[in-house]
């Protein structure tokens, strides 16, 4: 008998597996949604009626439908569907790359403002370097004021943010100047494997850091420039060909550097340019 | 935050500003006359992001007994939590009140209204002349928006009847314009690093350390002054924000 | 029957609604229902001060509801009345139930509302601007809430009472309307009425929250969809 009732849940699992597997491949057989791929929704739209989609982010199920929770756009991987915010406040992740300003020096660490609710906490373990306490003030390390650049090492709960300089990309950032950008439109401006932040740093030559929580740190003497790009990006993120109006934006604002000018013919040098950073976004 | 504070100010001190501006520049300025119905007078003014709404409000009440026979100006100001993220809810707070008493001043000490034709019955009844303003959104240079919107809702203005048998105002029945003599106009100068600065958005002014209000009348007479901020001014500083507060105040007064 | 301005019973004043009218808000609105206007704007999810104040399970959402002094045509003395009071506690009733609140604990959300012309049916434009303004933000909501307030003159029951004809009505009743769960969240009355009559006023008021909705989809979707 308990080989049986075995055999007849195996049969019940493969065949559930099997019918993920096609929902996966084709959406054929699903119902159909009420909302496509890229459609705009509001909170509390439906987007599909049906069990046999699944919430994601920013949505929820609400019976059998599925209902956004934010403005945004609607995204369909497979069974999941979620929703691609348009505007709201930096939700903390683990292992982001974020900018804040020193506010305040404890006892073991450093207190820092993100732009959210809660404050982050730098503590001394967070620091590549050892600091002996009884010797070195910690704000001879970062004083009250200093930009920082660091990584999202914990979370514990909404307020205990706690960072850390345990990256190559962390540090304390001098000079230059600061902007905040909305934080729903980050990974726009940082694009497919970083590609739309690389292209403005290689056009522009500026220094530029991202932080996912919509703060932005930028030195160079196309700052200028640099800036407008971001502008223009936070402005209309969804525009399609935006890569490439970006690229010819920057392509005939930012003049080419001396040494280039030194060369035979400096629209040769300069033309490779456009279409270098094609390839990395052809996926979009 | 410091870093911002620091790049302004060396900005300033090459004379160049954030957003590209020459130091004496003002950003785009819009006037809309009389967008509140409800008012007797009313005016919304955008400088850049900065947005700002008067109205003007009539009523009846008793004269000052030193001034039995002028009418009364009142002016108070509502630094809206919606405006900005620091303004908090409550009671005006002292920044609240100084953007009313220099909106104030300006209009009360260039004669810009006049007040004797505001008298309904001498040592009984005048016109309160309510001036209330309304901080939509705050971007910096709150005081000379401010200021400008409250001359525009002034000029705006429609007196009211005010039925002597009955003892009240006729809302509905709207008669001649409230008696104007003058058109003052605020111009705020900030110092920011060795610099003078006009226009500041909310950024320039946390890295300006002092500011001084200059208010001009329309045949080029200091009518107001008040100074802010931290750092003292010398005399020749002061003189030249005398220059540039006629000087620009001229090009608003085309505005309106 | 034929209403003062013309328009038929189940007709909405001419409705205007604007997104992202204060840029220093998360997010921001405006709705103007025929000569009243409302302005609301969204800062938040932030820190909540003083400490004690702040919930460990949840976001503390605070309404401020304030007409400004030249709204009306006697003038609004600054501050808090009573009546302004009440408003922030029915706004923020209303509108807490759709808020996920629990996505934010121990911050605040603050909506700011400022009626800038009053002409009847504030806290019903108030609460329309309000909850554009919060899904602006990008605050995560289970729905919008759609206002809109209906009475009864002589047999017609009519809706989003204007001018003179709050004086003219049997009753006033403010409705709040969350569409997705066909759900009331706002209901107050002023008047006298029999229950049948009362229930057909709040679906005379819930017919009109489904168009508010229709244009407050229409708005956050002009102001975040690019044309072309």
């Amino acid at each position: 008998m308990p080989e049986l009732k075995t055999t007849r849940s195996i049969t019940k699992i493969t065949k559930r597996v099997r019918h993920q597997e096609q929902g996966e491949k084709k959406a054929k057989g699903m119902p159909e949604l009420l909302k496509n791929e890229k459609d705009f929704v509001v909170p509390g739209e439906k987007i599909v009626e049906s069990m046999d989609y699944i919430p994601g982010r920013n949505c929820f199920r609400d019976g059998n439908a599925i209902r956004s929770k934010k403005i945004g756009v609607v995204s369909v991987a497979g069974r999941v569907i979620s929703i691609i915010p348009l505007n709201g406040t930096y939700a903390p992740k683990v292992g982001d790359m974020i900018l804040g300003e020193v506010i305040d020096i404890q006892s073991n660490g450093w207190v820092v403002d993100i732009g959210i609710a809660h404050s982050a906490y730098l503590p001394l373990s967070g620091i590549r370097e050892f600091i002996d306490t009884t010797r070195t003030q910690l704000s001879s390390v970062y004083n009250i004021g200093d930009l920082i650049y660091s990584k999202i090492s914990n979370l514990n709960g909404p307020d205990s943010i706690h960072l850390s300089m345990d990256d190559v990309r962390c540090r304390k950032l001098r000079g230059g100047r600061v902007l905040d950008i909305n934080a729903a439109k980050v990974p726009r401006l940082i694009g497919r494997e970083g590609s739309m932040i690389r292209m403005i740093k290689d056009k522009t030559r500026c220094n530029i850091c991202v932080g996912q929580n919509g703060i932005i740190w930028m030195d160079g003497e196309n700052q200028d420039i640099a800036l407008e790009a971001i502008g223009e990006i936070e402005r209309q993120p969804q525009q399609d060909g935006l890569t490439d109006k970006i690229a010819a934006m920057l392509d005939s604002r930012v003049k080419p550097l001396q040494t280039q000018t030194m060369v035979t013919n400096s629209t040769a040098a300069e033309k490779p340019s456009p279409t270098g950073p094609e390839p990395e976004v052809a996926g979009e | 935050m410091l870093i911002r504070n620091q790049y302004i100010t060396a900005l300033a001190n090459k004379g160049q500003r954030e957003d590209g501006r020459k130091l004496d520049e003002f950003r785009q300025t819009r006037i809309e006359a009389n967008p509140i119905a409800n008012a007797e007078g009313s005016a919304r003014v955008w400088i850049g992001k900065t947005d700002v709404i008067v109205g003007v409000k009539l009523g009846v009440g008793e004269p000052y007994s030193d001034k039995p026979d002028e009418g009364v100006l009142v002016s108070n100001a509502e630094l809206s939590p919606m405006a900005h993220p620091d303004f908090e809810p409550g009671p005006p707070g002292e920044k609240a009140i100084e953007l009313a008493r220099v909106v104030d001043r300006g209009i009360r000490e260039s004669h810009a209204i006049d007040i004797r034709k505001l008298c309904i019955k001498e040592r009984e009844k005048v016109w309160m002349v309510n001036v209330d303003t309304q901080v939509m959104n705050h971007d910096g240079n709150l005081i000379d928006a401010s200021s400008l919107a409250a001359i525009v809702a002034l000029r705006n203005a429609k007196m009211l009847h005010y039925d002597e048998k009955t003892e009240k105002v006729d809302i509905e029945k709207r008669t001649g314009p409230l008696p104007l003599l003058d058109i003052p106009v605020a111009v705020t100068i900030y110092k920011i690093g060795g610099r003078l600065v006009l226009d500041p958005t909310y950024n320039e002014e946390e890295a300006a350390t002092a500011r001084l209000t200059v208010s001009t009348t329309g045949d080029g007479q200091i009518a107001a002054l008040q100074k802010g901020g931290t750092e003292p001014l010398s005399l020749d500083e002061i003189r030249e924000c005398f220059r540039l507060s006629v000087e620009k105040g001229r090009e608003i007064r085309k505005l309106i | 029957m034929k209403r003062a301005d013309g328009r038929k019973a189940d007709e909405l004043r001419p409705v205007t609604i604007k997104v992202g009218v204060i840029p220093n808000a998360n997010g921001s609105a405006m709705v103007a229902m025929g000569k009243t206007i409302a302005v609301a704007a969204v800062y938040g999810p932030r820190y909540l001060h003083p400490r004690f104040k702040q919930k460990y399970e949840k976001a503390l959402l605070n309404t401020v509801y304030m007409m400004v002094p030249f709204s009306t045509n006697e003038r609004v003395r600054p501050g808090p009345s009573r009546r302004s009071h009440e408003i922030c506690k029915v706004t923020r009733e209303a509108l807490e139930g759709v808020v996920c609140l629990e996505e934010y604990p121990k911050a605040v959300v603050d909506v700011y509302i400022n009626i800038i012309q009053a002409n009847a049916g504030t806290r019903t434009a108030g609460i329309n601007a309000a909850s554009v303004a919060l899904a602006d933000a990008g605050i995560s909501m289970k729905d919008l809430v759609a206002s809109a307030a209906a009475g009864k003159i002589g047999d017609e029951y009519v809706l989003d009472l204007a001018g003179k004809e709050e004086e003219e009505t049997d009753c006033d009743v403010p409705v709040a309307y969350v569409p997705g769960q066909d759900k009331i969240s706002l209901l107050q009355m002023d008047g006298k009425l029999p229950p049948e009559d009362v229930e057909k006023v709040i679906r005379t008021a819930i017919e009109g929250c489904k168009q508010m909705y229709e244009k407050q989809k229409a708005a956050l979707r002009e102001r975040w969809v690019q044309k072309g």
